[in-house]
């Protein structure tokens, strides 16, 4: 029989010893803020903007009345209105593809010199756009660059823009990137801390006869286990509550807050307590299970759609993902928090309600408070 | 009425026969001190009563229970120090004993348990604060919690200060006054002496030699034996005369004559004052538990407190 008495005893004894260790609660509940505050500060403000280098070689035209027209800077400064694209300008006598390598740039454009004589005789004639496949930042200029010379070819021939577009995302509010980050970080708080916690436990006990001295008493292993979820559990709301009031109170961030959230923060720190309990009593020695506990955790750190979404990986990576528990967490609160998606988040509840009861019956089976 | 039974117990590590059939039995309210050198087997066997190992084969009673089978049982009913006792680092000894307290479902005195076992200055105290002889001492203080019948101290106090050691003994002797029944295990042949009614001697998976101390020094020593100062021809002299077995120790000048009976002392102190010859200093002398034990184990005891495992690798090498 379970006991509650004794669960709360051993909870008592455990949240009172975990206070008391200032590294344990730096690690548990001011890291994963730190995180939000270095990962929001990254990625707000203008990130919007690409810089590009470019060069104009346009050596302009004279239109009837003996004014001289360059087009070439013409189509610098609207490309420079753009809001996506922010223009430097290099001097017309370099190199300029010498001059991107010298920059360690790979993004700019080349005006050439017959720009605005082939422009007003109706002559076809390019803009060079140099960019690298390995930019993230080639296709957005590429594509403002496109974008402008339809505009400029359109207003030559008096064409009317039809089509026009309006930026918008599928929230209703705008989402940035900080909503998408802040589930994923909670995720990354609900995997690291109990795993690391209980990885490090399980050998150190094992090593320190703590687990032979409990085995004396009444306590059962899976009252020392339960103690430690509903611990891991309560640690990782505090955490939850945080990161959040970080979030909106630091970066303004839309996140929806409801109660389907709850069934994440009590399996995720269940599945990973039980999951580090498992690493830690199959490993040998505490250094076996600190290899151990690194080999399970790290990748799932970042296959599982942490801190970059899934859409950005490959085919195979996102199949490798959906074996990740992990990524049934971040999923799940992303679906809850920035979509507001109940159906799918519900779908995500079921698969990770079984894959936590596997583990966590698997670890109280496995771990052993006494030797044959 | 015995609290345990220990009927031919046997227990391998690969090949290595740390216990290798030992009986004997421990009264109730008797202190049992299990003695030896590392790596003799006694940890195994300690462990085994506690059950927190299971036996190869052999009979185990702990209050009439299979510690293996009915650990649960049992140890609601007994106390245990392992060796070298460790706890939650960030733990006091009160907070320890009021966790103690609610996982057996009982209530204790804590102050009063941290009296017993001379810790309640160091009550609010971490653990991983305390000295040694502290850690032991909070050891000794949860042990207590369930009130067992049996106590089960497993080298108590190896690695402490002489002064550590002697508060310890001190806590062990006011709980045999209590009348528990104490199962203890030593490398230190005074402790063995100053707290056990009898002791086994263990080497290499086997019993020895068991009894009281007295027992063991009659059965395995060399008796009691009159020493006289004196020379070769007072020897002879005394050898004529009575009818003793005499030895004569020429490095040492003395005349050595083992007792049979008390009586002899005077027959022999009698022939000597007869002859007329110059006699001086006079001793009888007994082997010590210290002497039996290095007969009996032939082997030097090491006091490094290496782990149980290390030790049963390094003496099975040798």
């Amino acid at each position: 029989m379970v006991s509650f008495k004794r669960i709360s005893a051993d909870f008592k004894v455990f949240s009172v010893g975990y206070l008391r260790n200032k590294f344990g609660l730096f690690f548990g509940l001011i890291f994963p803020v730190i995180l939000i505050l270095i990962f929001g500060a990254i990625f707000s403000g203008d990130s919007g903007t690409v810089d590009i280098y470019a060069q104009n070689q346009d050596e302009g035209v004279y239109v009837p009345g003996g004014v001289s027209v360059n087009f070439g800077d013409q189509f610098l400064i609207a490309l420079n209105e753009s809001s996506t694209i922010r223009v430097i300008t290099v001097n017309a006598s370099e190199n300029f593809a010498d001059f991107l390598a010298a920059h360690s740039a790979s993004d700019g454009i080349v005006i050439p010199a017959k720009f605005s004589s082939d422009y007003t005789s109706e002559q076809p004639v390019n803009i060079t756009v140099f960019g690298s496949p390995a930019s993230s930042t080639s296709g957005i200029v590429s594509g403002t660059v496109n974008g402008y010379a339809n505009y400029f070819n359109l207003q030559r021939f008096n064409g009317t823009m039809v089509i026009g577009v309006t930026p918008a995302t599928v929230n209703t509010e705008q989402t940035t990137y900080i909503d998408f980050l802040i589930p994923g970080l909670i995720g990354f708080s609900i995997l690291t801390n109990p795993m690391f916690s209980l990885v490090n436990i399980a050998a150190d006990y094992k090593k320190n006869k703590l687990f032979k001295q409990l085995s004396l008493t009444p306590l059962t292993k899976m009252e020392w286990l339960i103690a430690k979820v509903l611990f891991y559990i309560a640690l990782s709301a505090a955490g939850f509550l945080l990161m959040v009031g970080v979030g909106i109170f630091a970066f303004g961030a839309h996140v929806v807050l409801s109660p389907w959230l709850i069934p994440f923060l009590i399996l995720g720190p269940m599945l990973f307590a039980s999951l580090g309990m498992l690493v830690g009593s199959v490993a040998k020695n505490p250094e076996t299970a600190g290899v151990i506990g690194n080999i399970v955790t790290f990748p799932m750190m970042f296959l599982a759609g942490t801190f970059f979404p899934l859409s950005m990986m490959p085919e195979y990576l996102q199949t490798i993902a959906r074996v990740l528990p992990l990524f049934y967490v971040t999923e799940g609160l992303n679906n809850v928090m920035v979509y507001n998606n109940i159906p799918n988040a519900f779908i995500d509840i079921i698969i990770l309600g079984i894959i936590t009861l596997v583990i966590f019956l698997l670890a109280v089976k496995l771990f052993k408070w006494r030797e044959d | 009425m015995f609290s345990i039974e220990v009927t031919d117990l046997k227990k391998s590590y690969g090949s290595l026969k740390a216990v290798d059939g030992i009986s004997f039995t421990v009264k109730q309210g008797e202190v049992f001190g299990l003695l030896g050198p590392n790596g003799a087997g006694k940890t195994t066997t300690i462990e085994i009563m506690e059950g927190l190992r299971e036996r190869d084969s052999g009979e185990v009673k702990i209050l009439g229970l299979d510690p293996w089978k009915e650990g649960y049982e049992v140890h609601k009913r007994i106390g245990v120090i392992p060796q070298e006792f460790t706890f939650f680092e960030k733990t006091t000894p009160k907070e320890a004993i009021k966790y103690y307290e609610s996982l057996f479902d009982v209530k204790v005195d804590a102050d009063a348990i941290l009296k017993e076992v001379l810790l309640d200055e160091m009550e609010d105290h971490v653990f991983e604060s305390l000295s040694g002889g502290q850690k032991q001492k909070t050891g000794l203080a949860l042990s207590l919690v369930n009130s067992p019948e049996v106590l089960f101290l497993d080298e108590p106090t190896t690695g402490l200060d002489p002064n550590a050691r002697r508060a310890i003994w001190e806590v062990i002797r006011k709980l045999k006054a209590k009348g528990k029944t104490i199962i203890l295990t030593t490398h230190y042949l005074d402790e063995a002496q100053q707290l056990s009614d009898r002791v086994a001697i263990m080497d290499h998976g086997h019993i020895v030699a068991m009894g009281t101390t007295e027992e063991i020094i009659q059965q395995h020593g060399s008796g009691e034996h009159l020493e006289i100062q004196g020379s070769q021809q007072l020897a002879d002299y005394i050898k004529e005369n009575t009818e003793l077995q005499v030895e004569y120790n020429k490095v040492k000048e003395r005349i050595i004559i083992p007792l049979k009976k008390k009586i002899d002392m005077l027959a022999a102190l009698a022939a000597a004052e007869q002859s007329g010859m110059h006699w001086g200093e006079i001793q009888t002398c007994q082997d010590s538990l210290d002497d039996v034990f290095i007969k009996l184990i032939n082997e030097p005891l090491d006091e490094q407190g290496e782990d149980t495992e290390q030790k049963l690798h390094k003496r099975g090498r040798r």
